[in-house]
């Protein structure tokens, strides 16, 4: 048995306030399975905004589109990793594809995570890259050639009928992947929301608040990445498309705010037993990450700097700072929210009569340092998906440019 | 004895020594054979009143089923209630063995009443830990008991949070999810669980809810009984006689 982990669990003993199941001390959920619904918000949230150009044609929002599909293809594909680094067992972690319990809604996450990456993402992306990585192959050296002829799948076919095919086979896949979008992150929800043992996430509005405050998250990332990649390539911000971007993210950002006021309001006035511990969670352990970062600065601050950048008709320099600044506080909010549903959820008794704590540890697989490993993992899977598979360059750019 | 004569011993002893254990593997196996879970449907039964609070199910039930010692990880507990007068409130805590104070003194407000209420698995017969166990790792028996395969559980703690009643922990030497199994491998034997057999005040009552004479039926009839957090719709089998409403 390790002393460090019994050492650090009898440190907290004095941190209990009020009474606590004595199995309760140790926090079982802690930053690991915070940063899992945070990725995957990003996931569904990007790809919702490039659903908008395919399926809404929404034509401004073209320049992101690719960025949006590679940015929740490199956030999928890290996703899993904190939920294996989390378990007890990660080798037995095949279980849960092989013997799945079906009445477990963890157990659905190998169907919902397969079905989103394989039929959704893989499969559009591959078509709408298709073209361009056929030209790609016929153009370039060994051994990228031989990258690019792998990555089109030996496809050759170049006639118009073909990339007809194509686009028509794009807007069947985001159809189909805008509820894909909702079901891969609803279930995230729905984990948490289904735990009736836990009353601060047993809620049926909690799967509705995840959804909505990805999609918010997802937005905010994309404005974020296209904000910092396209100076770094020396070309303009395309102003139209920011603009639009910045007014999805506000009606989003108002959209899960008044969900989350509402999920508030409905159980302070329902006021069942718990009302009294969770009261207590939010006032005492949960003010600053709740009140002050997820509250004010991941949503009123943000919706005040973009409503003030669209009332006030701020130039484009102005605009560019608002929209930036509220993009990242809004990070901050949406990860602080995930923080709150995890790790508050796990704060007080289930006897209601008491609250525990929480420490961070700084190394340790459920530290710090792996944490920010992992949120900085899917950048680095992003940066060899953009080096690989250039949103900008368009094949006949290419070919233009040699 | 020549060389030829011991090697003859020695080939016809070793088979010879061998029956006897032989024996008792058929027999042994005879009787898990005979066991028929179908026949059973195990619950328990808790007296409050009859508690005095000695922790001796705790020290018992860590000894029997290799618990840790530490205070952090618990098959079954010992809570002690007291109520105070007034406005005073409510005051819980946990007991740990050989260090029973009686309840703080003073205030404004005295000691109404005090009571213990023992903790474990309720097994519920609707369990939220069944039902969320991703592999199936968590199960009921056809006699009514919840148990943990160890060889199969992942530890991803999903069982731990659905728990209401913060009967489960991760095993810190296994890494998989651990809890009261009633003493399983005593019951099938016809054994108590190890807590019922050295409770001193008789508090724990074990019985099967489908025999027609048994300690536990006999609870049944003669208290008022009550399970805790009906309003989950879990249904436990631990049943508890004059339990006080503010238990939770």
């Amino acid at each position: 048995m390790n002393p460090e982990f019994l050492h650090k669990l009898a440190e907290l003993v004095p941190q209990v306030e009020g009474f606590i199941y004595p199995n309760e001390i140790e926090i079982h959920w802690s930053i690991l399975i915070v940063l899992y619904p945070y990725l995957t918000g990003l996931v569904a949230g990007a790809f919702i905004l490039a659903s908008l150009v395919k399926v809404f044609t929404v034509k401004e929002v073209q320049p992101v589109y690719r960025l949006s599909l590679l940015t929740a293809l490199a956030f999928l594909l890290i996703a899993p990793l904190p939920l294996l680094l989390h378990l007890g067992n990660p080798l037995r972690s095949y279980e849960i594809f092989l013997t799945p319990n079906l009445s477990s809604a963890m157990a659905m996450f190998g169907f919902v995570y397969a079905w989103y990456l394989m039929v959704v993402l893989l499969l559009e992306i591959w078509f709408d890259y298709r073209k361009d990585l056929i030209t790609w192959a016929n153009e370039s050296k060994f051994p990228m050639n031989f990258v690019y002829r792998i990555l089109s799948l030996f496809s050759k076919d170049l006639t118009d009928e073909a990339i007809a095919f194509d686009k028509k086979a794009i807007r069947v896949i985001t159809i189909i992947g805008i509820p894909s979008a909702f079901l891969l992150h609803g279930y995230v929800g729905f984990i948490f929301g289904s735990v009736k043992a836990n009353p601060w996430w047993s809620s049926v509005l909690i799967p509705v608040v995840f959804l909505f405050s990805a999609i918010v998250s997802g937005i905010a990332m994309v404005l974020l990445l296209y904000m910092i990649i396209t100076p770094l390539r020396g070309k303009p911000l395309d102003m139209p498309c920011l603009d639009r971007i910045a007014s999805f993210l506000f009606y989003a950002v108002i959209v899960d705010f008044t969900l989350e006021g509402l999920d508030f309001i409905h159980r302070l006035y329902e006021s069942e037993e718990s009302i009294k511990i969770l009261s207590k969670l939010v006032m005492n352990k949960l003010f600053v990450s709740l009140v002050i970062i997820q509250v004010l600065l991941g949503m009123l601050v943000p919706l005040f700097s973009m409503a003030a950048a669209k009332a006030f008709r701020f130039n484009e320099e102005l605009r560019k700072l608002s929209y930036f600044v509220a993009a990242i506080l809004i990070q901050l909010g949406i990860f602080a929210t995930r923080w709150n549903i995890v790790v508050g959820g796990q704060l007080f008794s289930k006897s209601f009569l008491g609250l525990t704590a929480y420490k961070m540890e700084v190394m340790g697989l459920e530290g710090l340092l792996v944490g920010i490993a992992v949120l900085i993992m899917p950048f680095c899977v992003l940066a060899v998906l953009l080096k690989l598979m250039s949103p900008w360059k368009t094949a006949e750019e290419h070919a233009a440019g040699g | 004895m020549n060389r030829r004569k011991f090697l003859k011993a020695a080939a016809l002893a070793v088979p010879a020594a061998a029956v006897p254990g032989l024996a008792q593997k058929a027999l042994a196996a005879a009787a898990v054979t005979a066991y028929d879970p179908t026949k059973h449907l195990y619950g328990m039964g808790i007296e409050i009143n009859k508690c005095i609070g000695c922790g001796r199910c705790m020290e018992a039930c860590k000894a029997e089923n290799n618990v840790p010692k530490e205070p952090f990880f618990f098959r079954t507990w010992v809570e002690r209630y007291t109520l105070k007068n007034g406005h005073g409130g409510l005051a819980v805590e946990g007991i740990k063995p050989g260090e029973l104070k009686p309840p703080a003194a003073g205030g404004e407000h005295h000691t109404l009443k005090s009571f213990f209420v023992p903790k474990l698995c309720n097994q519920c017969q609707r369990p939220p830990c069944v039902q969320v166990c991703p592999v199936g790792a968590t199960f009921s028996t056809e006699d009514g008991v919840v148990l943990v395969d160890s060889e199969r559980c992942i530890g991803c703690r999903y069982c731990i949070q659905a728990c209401p009643y913060g009967a489960r922990y991760l095993h810190p030497v296994t890494s998989t999810a651990d809890k009261c199994t009633f003493c399983y491998h005593r019951v099938v034997k016809g054994l108590l669980p190890a807590c019922v057999e050295v409770c001193p005040a008789q508090a724990r009552v074990f019985g099967d809810f489908k025999s027609k004479a048994d300690p536990l039926v006999r609870f049944r009839r003669m208290h008022m009984l009550h399970i805790l957090k009906p309003h989950l719709n879990t249904e436990p089998k631990v049943l508890y006689a004059d339990l006080d409403g503010e238990v939770r």
